[in-house]
């Protein structure tokens, strides 16, 4: 049996943030879940769709095909009166945020839980958009989690807060939630709906919104999110500690930084720290406690100054103006990048005015001896199928004439590594599925050779539409989807096109090359090649060059270590 | 409670590092101490540079800041001399000798650094240097894998962890496949020996 399902009350365990989640969302008898994998979100995938395969149980699992998918099954769920979770990483929020804007409006009966995984740093990630705004566009209740402990806590919660308001409940991590392992304390596993089905009661007035229902939802809204300030005031997710008289607000990780400042600096005695973990709707009334309690407060969060904005807009109502604030705005701290806990540390220190500091024993040495270093960028794996589709495309390339005219969108996934030397084939790149997009418009407004990159899954998450658009507008590109038959980068999830499944998984197939003809790309400029035969490749990729139509070359071959995973002896 | 301790892992993807760390810190919470990690996922992990922390007596920040580290364990020796920026100059450092040559050495970036100069540089700036052949110990061990447990007994033979030997023993047998328990328990003892 899968440990995060082993009904063991008390037992404690070291867990990732993401299992931790998965464990909560166990522990509150969840009955669907989707997903579409990205870091640092994807092991809360990962685990439910192993523990999907069990037959002990009672919930329905799924990689959609992208993040708006995802959140429409977990949307229809809640709406059939069943509790459901959808995560994503916080670009996939983007993707889903059409949604989300409205699923605000509609609202859901059965709770459902919202997973959004920000990545400030940008570890795995194209920006470090901070989504917490996600939940104020959308006026949807947020949670943030400072520990493992505290995912899976506040998970449970989610749920009972999201029937309470009959709204989505948005719990956001970073990847220092996500990625952190902490011990955490199994609860009882409460299986109260045993494995009836939901049952979808019709509606129109609530569930279609039409212009004249929209208006009626908006106002539902306005009035559901209202009645969430009183949970976010009462919550226990969010505590004043200390009477000092400076006072500091933190949220997320950056309150374990802060904690262990105030610990260090032995400053305890001289604050007032309202630790959040509710931040949306923020919880007013504490804040205009501390407000009323010190003269001085420093506002802790990474990224943007959400509680920051947030505060001061409250000082303005309140008529405070006897307090001064310390942060993104008085450049105390940064807007950009990750917390460090010395960050921190030094922010809480020139705020206050310390000097002496009995942890000045931990600055580094010199270390200037140390020559420059080279540098060790991820790379792909040794013998991966896309060395070879780029090796046999750039020497038809070279054959053709064609290498100095040649421009390369790319895409998300472990290819987007072809930006760098030697094979340097990666010129643009926006989001998943822009090398197609993007093709478009480079054929539209250049006489570059275009040869764009794609992956699998990332084709079928959002490279299908531009497709059909490429071929409707006429535009000229090649676009090369590499098949490795899975999710490789982000831990080899399925996706609609695979051949080769992992064990206790057998849904069906949908090929890539009849999508491709569907979209209209005519069949004659669709090749298949196995990068692996060389010369073969380079011949049918120099004629698919020369033709100077639109294009697609399906390079087939899959990820060597998934492969080997999967069929280990063949 | 036991004194903070920020012990910092460095390697390279595949190398075992997630590993290691992890082992450590469920050897913590088997003697009912308090133990988080950080670890790394995702992109970095195809060869690049994987850096996993485990922090014990009750830190609640689970990343360690430029000169924080308590103790160093690196599976690289380029990896050890990137890391140092986050060591203080109590820190006791434990490395394997053996590099990992990355690509950008041989299209023209900067040269890989001398070890030996770096390792003797190394033991005049900081309070402890460990550094070991640990994949020919772990070779000798029965299994090439176990260099992350070769590391983990060299940093039991410290003696600077407030966690017993058994302890890490025990959780080895129960995390390790069964058929690789000899060998690692051997790899574990060979690292003790080392210091």
């Amino acid at each position: 049996m899968h440990p995060l399902i082993e009904d063991k009350p008390d037992y404690k365990m070291l867990l990732l943030g993401n299992e931790a989640i998965v464990r909560g969302a166990i522990e509150a008898d969840i009955r669907v879940v989707s997903s579409y994998p990205g870091t640092p979100s994807s092991e809360i995938g990962n685990n439910f769709f192993m523990i999907s395969r069990d037959k002990n149980i009672n919930f329905y699992f799924e990689f959609s095909v992208n993040e708006k998918v995802a959140m429409e099954v977990a949307a229809a769920a809640s709406a059939s009166g069943l509790r459901s979770l959808v995560c994503m990483k916080h670009v996939g929020l983007n993707v889903a945020s059409d949604v989300l804007m409205t699923l605000a409006y509609i609202g859901v009966v059965g709770g459902m839980v919202i997973i959004n995984a920000d990545d400030p740093s940008m570890h795995s990630s194209q920006n470090e958009q901070d989504n917490r705004i996600f939940a104020r566009f959308a006026n949807l209740p947020m949670l943030e989690p400072r520990s493992p402990q505290e995912a899976k806590e506040m998970t449970i919660k989610a749920f009972e807060i999201s029937e309470t308001v009959g709204l989505p409940v948005i719990i956001r991590t970073t990847t220092r939630t996500s990625h952190v392992r902490g011990p955490v304390t199994f609860g009882q596993i409460n299986r109260k709906t045993a494995s009836e089905k939901g049952v979808f009661k019709k509606d129109p007035k609530r569930w279609v919104p039409v212009p004249a229902v929209a208006r009626l939802r908006h106002k539902a809204l306005i009035e559901q999110i209202n009645k969430a300030v009183k949970i976010s005031e009462e919550s226990d997710f969010n505590k004043i500690n200390g009477k000092g008289e400076f006072g500091i607000i933190s949220s997320g990780v950056a309150s374990n930084y802060v904690i262990d400042a105030i610990n260090s600096l032995n400053i305890k005695d001289r604050i007032m720290h309202l630790d959040l973990g509710f931040t949306f709707p923020i919880p007013r009334d504490k804040i205009i406690s501390l407000l009323s309690s010190v003269k001085n407060v420093i506002i802790v969060e990474e990224l943007e100054p959400f509680i920051e904005d947030a505060v001061k807009v409250i000082m303005v109502e309140e008529g405070i103006s006897n307090v001064d604030i310390y942060g993104k705005s008085t450049g105390i701290l940064p807007r950009i990048y990750e917390f460090t806990p010395r960050l921190v540390r030094e922010a809480i220190k020139e705020a206050m005015g310390i000097n002496d500091d009995k942890d000045n024993e931990q600055e580094p040495p010199s270390l200037s001896w140390i020559p420059e270093l080279p540098m060790r960028p991820p790379v792909l794996c040794k013998g991966c199928p896309h060395r070879e589709t780029y090796n046999a495309v750039k020497s038809a390339l070279k054959e053709t004439g064609r290498i100095d005219s040649a421009i390369y969108p790319t895409d998300i996934g472990c290819y987007t590594l072809g930006l760098l030397p030697p094979i340097n084939m990666a010129d643009y790149l926006i989001c998943m599925g822009s090398s197609v997009g993007t093709s478009c418009g480079f054929s539209a407004s250049t006489d570059h050779t275009i040869i764009s990159f794609i992956g699998d899954s990332t084709f079928f998450h959002s490279g299908i539409s531009p497709l059909v658009n490429a071929v409707h507008n006429r535009h000229k590109f090649i676009l090369v989807i590499l098949d490795n038959s899975t999710t490789a980068m982000t831990g080899h999830q399925p996706n609609p096109g695979i051949t080769i499944k992992p064990e206790g998984f057998d849904n069906p197939t949908v090929s890539i090359e009849e999508v491709v003809r569907g979209c209209g790309v005519s069949p004659e400029n669709i090749v298949k090649i196995n990068p692996y035969k060389k010369n073969d490749a380079i011949k049918a990729i120099k004629e698919i060059i020369l033709k100077d139509e639109l294009s697609v070359i399906i390079s087939e071959s899959p990820c060597i270590l998934f492969a080997k995973r999967v069929r280990p002896k063949s | 409670m036991d004194k903070p301790m920020r012990i910092l892992f460095s390697g390279v993807g595949g190398q075992g590092t997630l590993t290691a760390s992890s082992l450590l810190a469920q050897a913590a919470i088997r003697e009912g101490k308090e133990a988080i990690l950080s670890e790394v996922h995702g992109m970095a992990q195809r060869g690049g540079v994987v850096e996993s922390t485990v922090m014990i007596g009750g830190i609640k920040s689970a990343i360690i800041s430029d000169g924080e580290a308590d103790v160093l364990v690196s599976f690289e020796p380029l990896e050890a001399i990137r890391a140092l920026i986050k060591c203080h100059k109590n820190c006791c450092i434990i490395t394997n000798i053996n590099p990992i040559i990355p690509f950008t050495v041989d299209i023209g970036g900067p040269q890989y650094p001398d070890v030996n100069y770096c390792l003797s540089k190394m033991k005049e700036t900081f309070r402890k240097v460990i550094a070991i052949d640990a994949d020919s110990i772990a070779d000798k061990s029965g299994t090439k894998k176990a260099v992350n447990v070769v590391l983990l007994g060299v940093l039991f033979g410290t003696n600077i962890l407030p966690i017993s030997r058994n302890s890490m023993i025990e959780t080895i047998k129960e995390r390790v496949k069964p058929k690789f328990i000899d060998a690692n328990i051997k790899a574990f003892e060979m690292g003790l020996e080392m210091v």
